[in-house]
């Protein structure tokens, strides 16, 4: 029996332990980088273990002091969550070896799945269909993807349309697979255009392989999943049972314990399905098979780490439909750039359980962070999941829509709008997009802003107003000789002019009902709307019923001194400089690499505006950057 | 709405319209041609230069928009001055409009900038000039040199008092208008556009014989790195101006009468009540002001229905509104204790036009409780002066009035003065007109001032005409006297209007009825940055 368990991870997917150890009288301990000392898991946990410094590499990913801290703490159990370590056969070996019980599969099935090569010849021989690519590939071959072997998260992985392309492609890909992963091996499928992701869900127990239907989880970004369902939409019922029925083959091939993922690719084209790769792990997407067959999987890995076999009265009946997105603190407009800064404000309404399996059909939310909580650069910049469960797909993509477009998420740039712009596509709403379903749909343009800036300029001016230090019941902006508009300005040249005065707030087009710092509502041709505002710095939020937008304001005033010279080479996102290939003095062309710049999964690289002598290095190797900071300054000769 | 309101109503409106149309003239400066070429180097109106200036959503009281109306001279007077916050400190603000000849100077310009130095005075308030003028108007220069050195030696008299200056050049400011920055504590000069000399190129030249250039002679860079005479260096008018809001925010400035600073009803739900005096609006609403000042001023109209739509409503701290003193006394003039913004105000208002001897000792009797209890005084006009007659003279009206006038002349309380219609006569002074120095005075459209009315006025000339036609046994030409009395009835009219008055400086400005309460809470705000106590002595009371 497990006493106090540690969660070798952080954020959400921690919390998400922590909330079934509770309801099964298991302690909890966690432990935390730096970073994260304030972050809402390291306080709900009954102890909390300090590792030393932000990085992953010198926290989440250190096994030795995770093991240490088990031990220190007095933990009798390891639960990796997703990611870092958790499918790390070397990091399962040490938990046992310390003679703690690890809530995973054993470090040999991970071995065994961790390498896609050895995992398709063993599916191979278990009889699960697999993607073989020809060993010389001709043009009828293509078009072709090279994968990393022991890669995730889409890192290493490159489509291949030509023959043409296929050695750079390779190199490419073992390059990107070495510094990624460590392991430069890649290796060839054939690349199915419009293929969709479907996975099953296993639990591996003593007493066999239990199969909890799959999970579609096709619309993905960067080959990174954002919106995942259950079950999956548009599956002939046939498929749908050979695809479960591979599934425990797989399992049972390895005899594996514990909850696990077997991903397919389905071609609907043909009605095929072919192995992927097994997550050996818990996934980001669970929560939809949790709702939709009534199992708390974290209960069910735990009983299976406790040597038992699931009781059948703890899994209740299949029913209705669940999707869930994944909040990310992403730009989609910038090539999904990473965010970091403050969360000033996170509300979902109509929640009505967080890590719940719901009694009933409804919504629920998996967060790792809280208002106020800061989105670092050292991790993963996913701030939560909602899941929707209804009877029906309609109904609960209807409702996980309303409940993102009424989020209040504030301070910082999410993926919001183009979670709500997927699930109110009808393409989405028919069912079954393939994995190009986003480059095929890119995400539409920013909406315009409209009344949404009129209601943030009132709202600062109102602002403002509750700040005065005198004069304080004087009207806004009031003059006795009027000579010109009261100028708002938000950066995207985006100006609200507006009057104050006795009669209240004036503006061309509107009127100004009522005010106050935090809602201000509008009447346009007489509907009025309400917006509620939030302030932070230079940052305004914005949310009407219409939507949500974010503003950012434009100082009156700038010091020069402040000012940024001419050449300088700014940070494009908040990361590491993983190299520097200039030095000081050195003459550049126009577009020529300065320098490359890492944060979250994606490399950047910091070109020269134009020709030049490189006459400032503020960096180097290893150094962590704010978005804004200079890098460099090119002076143009 | 009774139809006589509703005539009020229109001839209010129309009042106003013409109110807006003669401050836009102020606005317009020198017109399109020359403020599109001001812009078009790059650089910023006065009143850009002052919006930038004072903090965001504050309010701008400008002082004397119509300085100068009637006169040959631009409405505005190619200055703009007022009152507005920077940084949380409540500035005397003055702007050269370089669109109107250059920003030169005008004797109504001084008279202007007279008129602000005397409120900056008067009421502490940190000055800060923005700085772009071509000097004096030479063809007027005999009405600007002499009085003109004023200028610079209250700049220097408000450091002296420990009232901070601050001087922000951009563009010319030489001769005599180098000493602006001179005399101020802070100097800030905008490069490449500022330039402060007392003698350019040519006076050099002719002077001594040296060739030189603008920059040598009064750039700002030289002044920021040879001369010194400029403090700070802006790379641009933008950056001037916050320079300069980085100065005031350093000045630890203070008020003199610190009392926690009221709040409007707007916050006093939450966390104001706790901690902070609350005030409510007007129980009546201030638009009905429009609807109260009759066309004919002989028509007396009740103050209190003014009182009621300009002072704080019922509330906690406030159980009434207006606390009438002496309410059966006197009554055609109402006296009263009330607050504005929180602030508290005793109040005299003509009721009836005429002052007899009752209401001259009632006022006498309030003006004095004010001052025993530190309460400033707010004066609203609408009188027709002291009472006339054998029964009023030999009851000693003269002597009465004498009183009130004594009163209002040596209470130390500061006072505020407003004329809503007819300020006539002694009446005028009584009630604490121009010359009797009220912190402030401002006019409704409605108003009109002159030594009594102009039929009155043309009817006694007509009068005095006559008898002494008659003394020297002449015929009286009668068709003269009808001309002669419509002339002057039509120039008297003319001369006792608002927009008249103002441009003669004798008011701070012509206000929309509707916001006289701001302009009050304003101007009481104004005045605590200055000390004040009640006068403990008066002239003679002649019994």
């Amino acid at each position: 029996m497990i006493k106090r368990l540690l969660v070798a991870n952080r954020g959400e997917i921690a919390r998400r332990v922590f909330a079934t150890c509770r309801r099964l009288g298991i302690e909890t301990v966690a432990v935390h980088s730096d970073a994260d000392a304030g972050m809402p898991f390291v306080r709900e946990a009954d102890l909390a273990v300090r590792l030393a410094g932000d990085a992953p590499a010198e926290t989440y990913l250190r096994g030795d002091l995770l093991v240490e801290a088990a031990q220190r703490s007095g933990a009798d159990a390891v639960h990796p969550g997703y990611g870092f370590l958790s499918e790390s056969a070397d990091f399962a070996r040490a938990v046992i070896g310390a003679g703690l019980t690890w809530v995973g599969p054993t470090p040999e099935s991970i071995e065994d799945m961790g390498s896609k090569v050895r995992a398709k010849d063993l599916m191979r021989r278990a009889g699960v269909p697999v993607l073989d690519a020809p060993s010389q590939p001709t043009e009828a071959d293509l078009p072709l993807l090279v994968k990393a072997s022991a890669g995730g998260g889409g890192r290493g992985m490159r489509v291949v349309r030509s023959l043409d392309e296929l050695t750079g492609s390779v190199t490419a890909a073992e390059a990107e697979a070495r510094s990624a992963f460590g392991d430069g091996r890649v290796f060839l499928e054939p690349y199915v255009e419009h293929g969709r992701h479907v996975e099953v869900q296993v639990v591996g127990h003593p007493g066999g392989v239990l199969v909890l239907g799959e999970r579609d989880c096709s619309v993905q970004r960067r080959h990174q999943k954002i919106v995942e369902e259950a079950p999956a939409p548009a599956l002939p019922d046939a498929t749908r049972t050979a695809l479960h029925e591979a599934a425990r083959a797989a399992a049972a091939a390895i005899d594996y314990r514990g909850a696990g993922t077997v991903e397919f690719l389905y071609d609907a084209d043909s009605d095929r399905f072919y192995f992927l790769e097994m997550n050996t792990r818990l996934q980001v997407e669970h929560p939809v098979t949790e709702l939709v067959h009534g199992v708390d999987l974290v209960e069910l890995q735990l009983a299976v780490a406790e040597g038992r076999s699931p009781d059948p009265r703890t899994i209740g009946e299949t029913y209705g439909h669940a999707v869930e997105a994944r909040l990310y603190a992403e730009d989609p407009s910038t090539d999904w750039q990473p965010q970091s800064g403050t969360l000033t404000a996170m509300e979902v309404p109509g929640v009505d359980g967080e890590f719940d399996l719901l009694n009933r059909p409804g919504l629920r939310l998996d967060s790792g962070v809280q208002p106020g909580s800061t989105v670092s650069i050292h991790y993963d910049a996913m701030l939560a999941k909602v899941i929707a469960w209804a009877p029906t797909r309609e109904q609960a993509v209807r409702r996980l829509a309303a409940a993102l477009r009424g989020a209040r998420l504030h301070g910082i740039v999410t993926n919001r709008d183009l979670l709500v712009e997927i699930l109110e596509d009808p393409a989405f709403a028919a069912g079954g997009v393939g994995t190009a379903f986003l480059e095929e749909h890119p995400p539409s343009p920013a909406v315009p802003v409209g009344d949404h800036a009129i209601a943030a300029a009132i709202a600062l001016a109102e602002r403002d107003r509750a700040s005065r230090t005198v004069q304080q019941g004087v009207p806004v902006a009031w003059r006795n000789v009027v000579s010109q508009p009261q100028r708002t300005e938000f950066e995207g040249d985006l100006a609200v002019e507006w009057y104050g005065g006795r009669d209240g707030y004036a503006v061309v087009g509107v009127t100004v009902v009522s005010a106050s710092p935090t809602e201000v509502t509008l009447e346009r041709d007489s509907v009025a709307t309400t917006y509620a505002v939030s302030i932070a710095g230079s940052r305004v939020d914005v949310d009407a019923p219409g939507g949500h937008r974010a503003l950012t304001t434009v100082p009156r005033f700038a010091d020069p001194a402040d000012a940024v010279a001419s050449g300088s080479l700014l940070a494009p996102m908040p990361g590491t400089v993983v190299s520097v290939a200039v030095e000081k003095g050195d003459q550049v062309d126009a577009g020529q690499p300065v320098l490359v710049l890492e944060a979250m999964k994606m490399q950047h690289t910091v070109t020269a505006p134009h020709a030049g002598t490189v006459t400032q290095i503020d960096v180097r190797t290893g150094s962590q950057v704010a978005a804004g900071e200079i890098l460099a300054v090119v002076e143009e000769t | 709405m009774t139809a006589e309101v509703g005539a009020n109503r229109a001839a209010m409106l129309e009042k106003l319209a013409e109110l807006d149309a003669e401050h836009a003239k102020a606005v317009a400066g020198g017109g399109e041609k020359y403020v599109d070429r001001h812009h078009a180097r790059g650089k910023l109106l006065p009143r850009e230069r002052i919006e930038l200036l004072v903090d965001p959503g504050s309010a701008f009281l400008e002082l004397s928009p119509l300085a100068g109306w009637g006169s040959d001279f631009q409405v505005g007077a190619s200055v703009v001055t007022g009152i507005g916050v920077v940084e949380g400190v409540e500035c005397l603000i003055t702007a050269n409009d370089p669109t109107v000849k250059g920003g030169a100077s005008n004797p109504w310009t001084v008279k202007k900038i007279f008129r602000a130095s005397q409120i900056a005075e008067e009421n502490g308030l940190p000055t800060i000039s923005l700085v772009e003028s071509a000097g004096a108007d030479l063809p007027t220069q005999k009405e600007i040199f002499i009085p003109g050195g004023r200028l610079f030696r209250d700049l220097t008299r408000s450091s002296a008092r420990k009232v901070p200056t601050v001087a922000l050049v951009f563009g010319n400011s030489t001769a005599g208008g180098a000493y602006v920055p001179g005399m101020s504590d802070y100097t800030v000069m905008v490069e490449g556009q500022a330039k402060v000399f007392l003698g350019g190129p040519p006076l050099v030249k002719m002077a001594t014989g040296e060739e030189s250039d603008d920059e040598s002679l009064g750039g700002a860079s030289m002044h920021a790195r040879v001369s010194g005479l400029a403090d700070y260096l802006a790379a641009d008018e933008y950056d001037a101006i916050r320079i300069g809001r980085r100065i005031i925010a350093r000045l630890n400035w203070r008020k003199a009468v610190s009392r926690s600073e009221p709040v409007p009803p707007t916050f006093a739900g939450s966390f104001a009540r706790s901690f902070a005096r609350s005030f409510a609006e007007p129980d009546a609403e201030p638009e009905g002001l429009l609807d109260l000042v009759p066309t004919d001023l002989k028509e007396p109209f009740d103050p209190r229905e003014v009182i009621v739509r300009i002072c704080d409503g019922t509330g906690p701290g406030n159980m009434r509104p207006f606390d009438e003193f002496k309410p059966l006394y006197g009554p055609s003039l109402v006296t009263g204790w009330a607050r504005i913004h929180g602030r508290p105000i005793g109040i005299l208002a003509n009721a009836q036009g005429v002052l007899f001897s009752e209401e001259s000792q009632k006022a006498t009797q309030f003006i004095q409780l004010a001052n025993q209890i530190d309460v400033p005084l707010l004066f609203l006009h609408n009188t027709t002066g002291y009472m006339v007659g054998a029964e009023y003279e030999q009851g000693g009206i003269i002597k009465y009035g004498a009183q009130m006038i004594n009163a209002v002349s040596n209470s130390s309380v500061p006072h505020l003065s407003v004329i809503m219609g007819a300020s006539y006569g002694a009446g005028n002074y009584g009630m604490n007109g121009r010359a009797y120095d009220p912190r402030f005075l401002f006019t409704w459209p409605s108003a009109k001032s002159a030594v009594m009315g102009p039929a009155q006025l043309a009817g006694v000339m007509s009068i005095v005409a006559r008898q002494a036609a008659e003394a020297r046994g002449q015929d009286y030409d009668e068709k003269a006297d009808a001309e002669m009395r419509a002339f002057v009835e039509a120039s008297v009219e003319e001369q006792s209007l608002p927009f008249f008055l103002s441009g003669m400086l004798y008011d701070d400005g012509v206000i929309d009825p509707r916001d006289t309460r701001t302009v009050l809470a304003i101007c009481l705000s104004v005045i605590e940055n200055a000390p004040f106590t009640g006068a403990r002595g008066y002239g003679v009371f002649r019994t």
